[in-house]
């Protein structure tokens, strides 16, 4: 079923998507399925496997369902300190 | 304790007013700062962005790990976000402990795992106007296994 989601960008995805967040219709079951989704329609260059995924402000497997209204961040590899 | 995400510069001799407390006989203070070197290029600048949401969120379970496991008095973590030029400071972590070993040890762990768990990404700036999102570089086949 058909759903609204907002998707914030960081670092290197949000210069590869040139937007810092928007808000997606989707089919995505998944937060596996919503990346695999906007890495086609993008291009972004990392793989799911170098990511970590957030909903709603906190870390998810990458099996978590994703739900109407959720914000959702996909976590390239971090760098601090 | 408290992990913070912060925008301006951060400021060690105000920070430390808040952790003086006269049953810690050990305060260990680390400072990460911006080298001028960064894998054999010259670095001109950086940039630090976070997901404030989730870093402060993560970045204080690490502070309450660090309390459970070495039993420190306090402890507390500010990282930088921005732009930063050579030698600011990037991230302070000081932690207050009975003794020594506890405090250095505990440092140590809230420093490493803010490296490798807190959602923070930097992006160098290079003398030859060249930039790079550290950690961020797509592996070819020719990098696989280093």
């Amino acid at each position: 079923m058909s759903k609204t989601v907002r998707v914030r960008y960081f670092a290197v995805l949000r210069e590869q998507r040139g937007l810092d967040e928007e808000s997606i219709a989707t089919d995505a079951a998944t937060a596996a399925d919503l990346y695999e989704e906007l890495r086609a329609r993008h291009g972004f260059t990392l793989a799911a496997d170098r990511l970590r995924v957030a909903v709603n402000d906190e870390f998810e497997p990458w099996t978590a369902a994703v739900g109407n209204d959720d914000s959702v961040v996909f976590i390239p590899p971090v760098a601090g300190g | 304790m408290d992990f913070r995400i912060t925008g301006s510069e951060i400021d060690p001799s105000a920070l430390m007013r808040n952790l003086r407390d006269t049953r810690t006989g050990a305060c260990v203070v680390f400072e990460g700062r911006v080298r001028a070197e960064s894998g054999g290029r010259a670095v001109k600048s950086l940039d630090y962005e976070a997901y404030a949401p989730l870093a402060e969120k993560e970045g204080r379970r690490i502070l309450a790990e660090a309390r459970e496991k070495f039993g420190i008095t306090a402890a507390a973590c500010l990282h930088r976000t921005g732009s930063l030029q050579l030698g600011d400071i990037a991230v302070w972590v000081a932690v207050t402990a009975g003794h020594r070993a506890a405090a250095f040890d505990a440092c140590r762990y809230i420093i490493d795992e803010t490296k490798a768990r807190v959602p923070i990404w930097k992006r160098e700036h290079y003398a030859d106007g060249s930039t790079e999102w550290i950690n961020c570089a797509v592996r070819g086949p020719a990098s696989d296994g280093l």
